[in-house]
């Protein structure tokens, strides 16, 4: 299994780490983290591109949702929970990192 | 022509909408009691259709469709629900009317498929369910404007209080009065991903300007995840509920089961008085009334297993432990999804598998379905206490444990731990290559369970296995009444009837493939009947001993058996029945779920591979460790 292992960090490290440069992406998001969607990118990954964008959008993703990452798992912080737009959806970093995301001010 | 149609014969109306929208809720108040259930033809899916009367006088016959996300119907259920909304349902008329049922509280992805039902050009209302709860937490949604912005009649209704549907059959009656004629929908196509979009834009856009959230939303459901998805309490609080359902299933449907057993024990007894000795009655005691009371014994723990699982559900628990479990289960080749089939299947494989729909992912259902009978069952627990009775010694292990209970939990560990060791095989070898699937799923606001929702869901899993009962287990009952008894034993026979019967042929038969694991031809008797259900293996073995031993005393089983084997077939029969696919109706619902008689006997070849490898060591280590 290949984890990134930013996320066996400490959480306050993670946090300062996030002050410094956002996330790029909603895969790479710490917990507690903020912001709004600028793009849901098609990537490969376990679903054809277009499936896996069209199955995110249809969970509420789409551009301009503010989005908040609530909780995460206890191993790798896999999966997380996101509230979009009022609404908790659960799913594995590897998903979220399609989803490109501003941190909110 | 069409409309003097559609005035005689009943309405059709059909209730669509997401998961956890409310609509099997509504569905109930709509219904009442009135309510079949049944399956789709050709697919296991199932089908629930209620009648009710409009207060103009309409009979209708209301059709539940299966949750559904959106039309894109990416698993049996969701094709189900497609093409009924199509209208090209086989073997269903196209209904009158579609109630597309959304979550008042929670409408952003409701409108999205209100908006994609509608591009179909199919009549519909659009039921603002749970609007009570919206207002409560102070949401304002300006029903006028949503009707205008949607483009279709929009109603408000509060499925779980009286007269909370009123204004919704008023709406149905309006539209029904409507000349219309039911159709098919043409040139359908599936959105591509800019289309998806576009419509959830265009949702979003209705919202904001129908909808007022507000000011301080309601934090219930934050709170309560702040605790239940903690990563290191949620896991302890979900092992907690997971080890109280357990003792719940063993010690609060132990009274009943007792009541059941002596019921029909007292029954069996009362037809002997009747009925003069001879094959009628032999064919009534121990092929029906045996037989049928072996396996509604376990009505009891089935109901409160259901019981736990219905109100989890209810509660919007569900989702959370897919999402608790889903990297643990991950690292054994598992979706998260599949957790809560292989939790159903400690009751029965059967509903655990027709669970797995849930799962998207053909892979990940295929691989679920495949373990799922792996899972200790409750019919395997008669088998399992009457060895441990009779072969464990009563007695404590370090002063707190039951010797005997551990041997218990040993046995359900090697389930779980077989389970998710097939699982990861699967994976590594027959699955290989393929990329996981993506979990995504909604995590619903926390709810209070509807006791009227639970009961009816309780009623309705109860029946079905009671159905089953009556039919496939029936069936088997007397087939192997009918081995055990035929032919009857030459005039002046010296030994036990059975002695002569198809059934002891069939069991000395197996004696060379079965000696090595330690089992003897009463055993190999008794495992055939238990073909149909693993349980009915002890009420052979019952029937085997009691008329092998018709001269002596009459015992209790148990120590009859302590009698007649060593420890180490007991062994050897235990670790036999961890694995052994011992279950007609598992493999024909194997075979009906994955569509294919293939993956029946691939799981059928697996299971008794493994059963007659565990048996096999169990019984040659217990031989050299002298227990033989």
């Amino acid at each position: 299994m290949s984890i990134s292992t930013d996320w066996l960090l400490p959480p306050g490290a993670a946090a300062m780490t996030i002050k410094r440069s956002a996330p790029a992406d909603l895969g790479a998001a710490p917990l507690g983290f903020r912001g709004r969607i600028r793009a849901v990118n098609p990537i490969a990954g376990s679903l054809p591109p277009e499936e896996l964008e069209r199955r995110l959008v249809e969970l509420g993703f789409v551009e301009g949702a503010m989005v908040e990452l609530l909780h995460q798992g206890l191993f790798g912080a896999d999966p997380i929970a996101v509230r979009v737009d009022g609404v908790t959806i659960a799913l594995r970093r590897r998903e979220a990192a399609a989803v490109l995301v501003e941190a909110a001010d | 022509m069409n409309e003097i149609r559609s005035l005689s014969r009943d309405q059709r109306v059909a209730l669509v909408g997401r998961p956890n929208c409310g609509k099997t809720a509504l569905f109930n108040a709509l219904t009442g009691s009135r309510q079949k259930v049944a399956n789709y033809p050709g697919v296991t899916v199932e089908r629930k259709e209620g009648a009710l009367a409009t207060p103009a006088g309409r009979q209708v016959k209301l059709l539940d469709l299966p949750g559904t996300y959106s039309l894109r119907a990416r698993s049996p259920d969701e094709v189900v629900t497609r093409d009924a909304v199509l209208g090209r349902l086989a073997g269903e008329t196209p209904p009158d009317l579609f109630v597309c049922v959304g979550d008042a509280t929670n409408l952003r992805l409701c409108l999205r498929l209100v908006l994609e039902i509608k591009r179909t050009g199919q009549p519909m209302v659009f039921a603002l369910n749970m609007f009570d709860i919206a207002r409560h937490r102070g949401m304002s949604i300006d029903v006028a404007r949503l009707e205008a912005e949607l483009g279709v009649p929009v109603v408000t209704s509060v499925a779980v209080r009286r007269g909370g549907t009123a204004a919704l059959l008023a709406k149905v009656d309006e539209a029904l009065a409507a000349p219309h004629t039911p159709h098919a929908a043409e040139g359908w196509s599936e959105p591509d991903a800019a289309g998806v979009r576009r419509l959830q834009k265009e949702a979003d856009r209705i919202l904001r300007a129908a909808v007022q959230h507000p000011e301080a939303p309601d934090t219930v459901t934050a709170r309560l995840d702040k605790v239940l998805l903690h990563p290191v309490a949620g896991l302890a609080i979900l092992l907690a509920v997971l080890f109280l359902m357990f003792q719940a299933v063993f010690t609060w449907a132990a009274p009943v089961m007792e009541l059941i057993k002596g019921g029909f024990d007292a029954l069996g007894l009362w037809v002997g008085t009747l009925l003069p000795e001879g094959l009628l009655l032999s064919f009534i005691q121990n092929g029906l009334i045996a037989g049928v009371g072996s396996v509604l014994v376990f009505l009891p723990q089935i109901l409160v297993l259901f019981l736990f699982i219905l109100l989890l559900e209810d509660f919007g628990y569900m989702s959370r432990a897919a999402f608790l479990m889903d990297k643990i289960m991950g690292g054994a080749g598992l979706h998260g999804r599949a957790f809560i089939p292989l939790l159903s299947s400690f009751a029965c494989a059967i509903p655990g598998i027709m669970s797995t729909r849930v799962i998207d992912s053909r892979r990940d259902r295929l691989a679920t379905i495949l373990v799922a009978p792996l899972m200790t069952c409750s019919a395997r627990i008669p088998v399992y206490t009457l060895i441990i009775g009779a072969f464990i010694p009563d007695r404590s292990v370090g002063g707190v444990f039951s010797l005997q209970g551990l041997v218990m939990f040993g046995l359900y560990t090697a389930g779980i731990a077989s389970a998710l060791g097939v699982s990861f095989l699967l994976k590594k070898f027959v699955f290989q290559g393929a990329p996981p699937e993506p979990f995504m799923l909604e995590l619903p606001d926390y709810k209070r369970p509807d006791a009227r929702n639970v009961l009816m869901g309780l009623y309705q899993r109860g029946l079905i296995f009671l159905k089953r009962a009556g039919t496939t287990i029936l069936a088997m009952m007397c087939v192997i009444w009918v081995l055990a008894s035929v032919p009857r034993p030459p005039e002046g026979a010296t030994q036990p009837a059975i002695e002569y019967s198809l059934a002891a042929k069939i069991g000395h038969a197996m004696e060379p493939i079965i000696a090595p694991i330690g089992f003897n031809w009463q055993i190999g008797v008794a495992l055939i009947p238990g073909m149909a259900a693993r349980e009915v293996a002890v009420a052979s073995l019952g029937t085997v001993y009691a008329i092998e031993n018709a001269e002596e005393e009459p015992a209790e089983l148990g120590s009859a058996l302590a009698g007649k084997w060593s420890i180490a077939t007991a062994l050897a029969l235990l670790a036999w029945y961890v694995f052994a696919p011992q279950c007609a109706s598992t493999l024909v619902v194997v075979r009906r779920e994955t569509g294919s008689l293939g993956w029946m006997w691939f799981l059928f070849g697996y299971m008794l591979a493994l059963a007659y490898a565990a048996a096999f060591v169990t019984y040659q280590g217990a031989v050299l460790l002298g227990l033989g």
